[in-house]
């Protein structure tokens, strides 16, 4: 617990803290409201990617040669690009990217990282202090440098990224969940379900999951912002899903040529991706604090 | 303390030799012939024979990293089958750019975020706190190529304060100009960074003012802003520079991402660059410098913690 890493984290976890009561319970009743907003948002994200197909949209991949770089109107509402190709429709096509790739990810390194962290902080021993002196190791490399070099001799297709991104994120999603579970791996009712028989894996999933599930979604979440971010960065480097896939990082990249002709066309994806994060961090941090809260009422 | 430091530098060298072996299986252990992989669009038989020769291919795999190995220790990393140049050169070249980049934003981030921290902390849920609070939660969703896409649009093409992409100069040519250039990238890079050491301090801050020896020094009617400076800051240095020492992996990659955009000829612009061609051997070099550069500095950083707090070393 005494590494950096831990430090920071539970740092920034408490970052909120300290301020006092009266105020805070007006602030998360005012949290309520904007904590929904946020969920409405992801949902209308997921649910447009998910019928991007059938809602009339124009095709994403091939424009209108006669319409090129123009400005938002009631026939493209978020104007065209520089092959005429409707930014709107795009906007909508590339979210399914970062969602693929966003929760794709995180859902891979929760299932390795998560499982692992779980089972080291309940057993201990030669297998928690192997698994942690791995983990270290991995997180002394940068996570983006790794990336970029085996996206560079892997290939970019959207699953391998997905894969690549869900294993860079494995260490720290271990040591977060490591350290969440060990508080409660030596309570109470964890000694008493050992004493009544209950197996390893009962214990490990009905006991210490429950427990352990708010850190896993608020944690999840946040993780699912940052890989979206870096999704976007290995777009802008020209390292994301290859041309003409629309993704938000993509569409930032290829407007950076049009800058002066054409703001719109770096406006809306900006506008997009900036919206799902503000939106996926709100609701991460909103769980965790309103589990924070319930936990110092124990 | 000396055994301390001694079982690190230990641990310093396995996570090196771990690291260089990673990078030395990316390409060697990838399916088809590494020669192909390396020397791209160049694959005439004079050159596989020289690439043969200089990486020992017809050796054992154990070999061939030693070998490897043996070369980076006399600071030779090969050179390119693409641009002919040494990779060390292109290193050489390179890194100066970054570290100008990033020393630049890390002062400015400082000088930024710890007197704003302060601020924020004397009167939190004020309305300083409210909007720096609020303002830096938004900053979290505005990664850096997206900040620099319309910093360049606003200062650069529509204001023409800064200049635009493609327009860096040496700083041993012309200093003025140089640092005029650089000021944009360096500003967008401090802005993450900001970021992070407003929202950790902020907190560290609150919550070390509610602490009982900072009753005891109001009680001894120490003023307010030597409490802050001297007894209040002091204990959250410690986890500002572990934010620092993380915030490295970051500002290397926001490093790359601006750099790219103002083709800016740094370390990120060189990896994107040697990608783009297929030069693999070039990546293997700068994948190697880089992640060799933030392990050595998160070490020193990890040391600095014993400096400022013995106890650790202890431990």
């Amino acid at each position: 617990m005494s590494s950096t890493t831990d430090a920071v984290s539970s740092a920034a976890t408490e970052s909120s803290v300290g301020v006092s009561r009266a105020p805070k319970k007006r602030m998360r009743k005012a949290l309520g409201t904007i904590f929904w907003i946020s969920i409405c948002w992801i949902g209308v994200v997921f649910l447009l990617a998910i019928v991007a197909s059938w809602i009339g949209l124009d095709d994403p991949n091939n424009g209108d040669f006669s319409l090129i770089n123009s400005s938002p109107s009631w026939s493209h509402l978020f104007g065209t690009d520089d092959l005429g190709r409707d930014i709107l429709s795009r906007v909508i096509y590339g979210a399914r990217v970062s969602l693929i790739v966003g929760f794709g990810a995180m859902g891979l390194g929760m299932s390795i990282g998560g499982t692992l962290g779980m089972i080291a902080a309940y057993r201990r021993g030669a297998v928690d202090t192997l698994v942690s002196a791995a983990s270290y190791v991995m997180l002394a490399f940068p996570a983006l440098v790794a990336v970029i070099a085996i996206v560079a001799f892997w290939g970019h297709d959207i699953w391998k990224i997905t894969i690549i991104v869900g294993v860079a994120s494995t260490p720290l999603v271990y040591r977060v969940i490591r350290a969440a579970t060990l508080s409660y791996a030596t309570r109470e009712f964890v000694t008493a379900a050992k004493a009544q028989g209950a197996t390893d894996t009962r214990i490990l999933s009905r006991e210490l999951l429950p427990n352990v599930l708010p850190t896993i979604i608020s944690y999840f979440l946040i993780g699912v912002a940052t890989v979206i971010i870096l999704e976007g960065a290995l777009a802008f480097l020209g390292l994301s899903v290859p041309a003409p896939t629309a993704s938000w990082g993509n569409m930032i990249n290829e407007s950076r040529t049009y800058l002066s002709d054409n703001p719109w066309l770096a406006l809306f994806p900006s506008m997009a991706m900036f919206l799902f994060l503000v939106a996926l961090n709100l609701v991460g941090d909103a769980l965790r604090q309103s589990f924070d809260a319930q936990e110092s009422k124990l | 303390m000396a055994k301390f430091l001694l079982k690190r530098l230990l641990a310093l060298m396995g996570i090196l030799l771990l690291v260089s072996l990673g990078i030395f299986m990316l390409v060697h252990l990838l399916p088809g012939d590494p020669t192909t992989t390396i020397l791209g669009p160049n694959n005439t038989a004079h050159n596989r024979a020289v690439l043969m020769q200089q990486l020992g291919l017809n050796k054992p795999i154990w070999s061939q990293y030693f070998l490897w190995l043996g070369n980076i220790f006399h600071g030779n990393l090969g050179q390119s089958f693409i641009t002919h140049q040494t990779v060390t050169n292109t290193l050489a070249n390179a890194f100066p750019i970054d570290l100008e980049l990033i020393v630049i934003s890390q002062v400015v981030a400082l000088s930024v975020s710890i007197p704003l921290a302060i601020a924020s902390a004397k009167k939190p849920n004020g309305l300083l706190d409210r909007v720096s609070t609020t303002t830096s939660f938004a900053l979290l969703a505005l990664p850096p190529f997206i900040i620099i896409v319309f910093a360049v649009l606003i200062f650069s093409i529509h204001f023409h304060v800064f200049p635009g992409p493609g327009s860096y100069v040496p700083f041993s040519q012309d200093p003025i100009s140089n640092l005029h250039t650089m000021i944009l990238p360096s500003l967008v890079l401090a802005i993450g960074s900001v970021v992070i050491y407003f929202r950790l301090l902020r907190g560290d801050l609150i919550t070390t003012l509610q602490e009982e020896f900072i009753v005891m020094a109001r009680s001894k009617g120490l003023s307010n802003r030597y409490i802050m400076w001297r007894h209040a800051l002091r204990p959250s240095s410690l986890s500002l520079l572990a934010a620092a020492g993380l915030n490295i992996g970051g500002l290397v990659a926001g490093a790359f991402v601006v750099e790219f955009l103002l083709a800016i000829p740094g370390l990120g612009y060189a990896l994107v660059n040697s990608i783009q061609q297929v030069d693999y051997l070039a990546v293997q070099g700068v994948t190697l410098f880089v992640a060799v550069v933030v392990v050595v500095l998160n070490f020193i950083i990890d040391f600095l913690f014993t400096i400022v707090d013995p106890r650790i070393a202890r431990e």
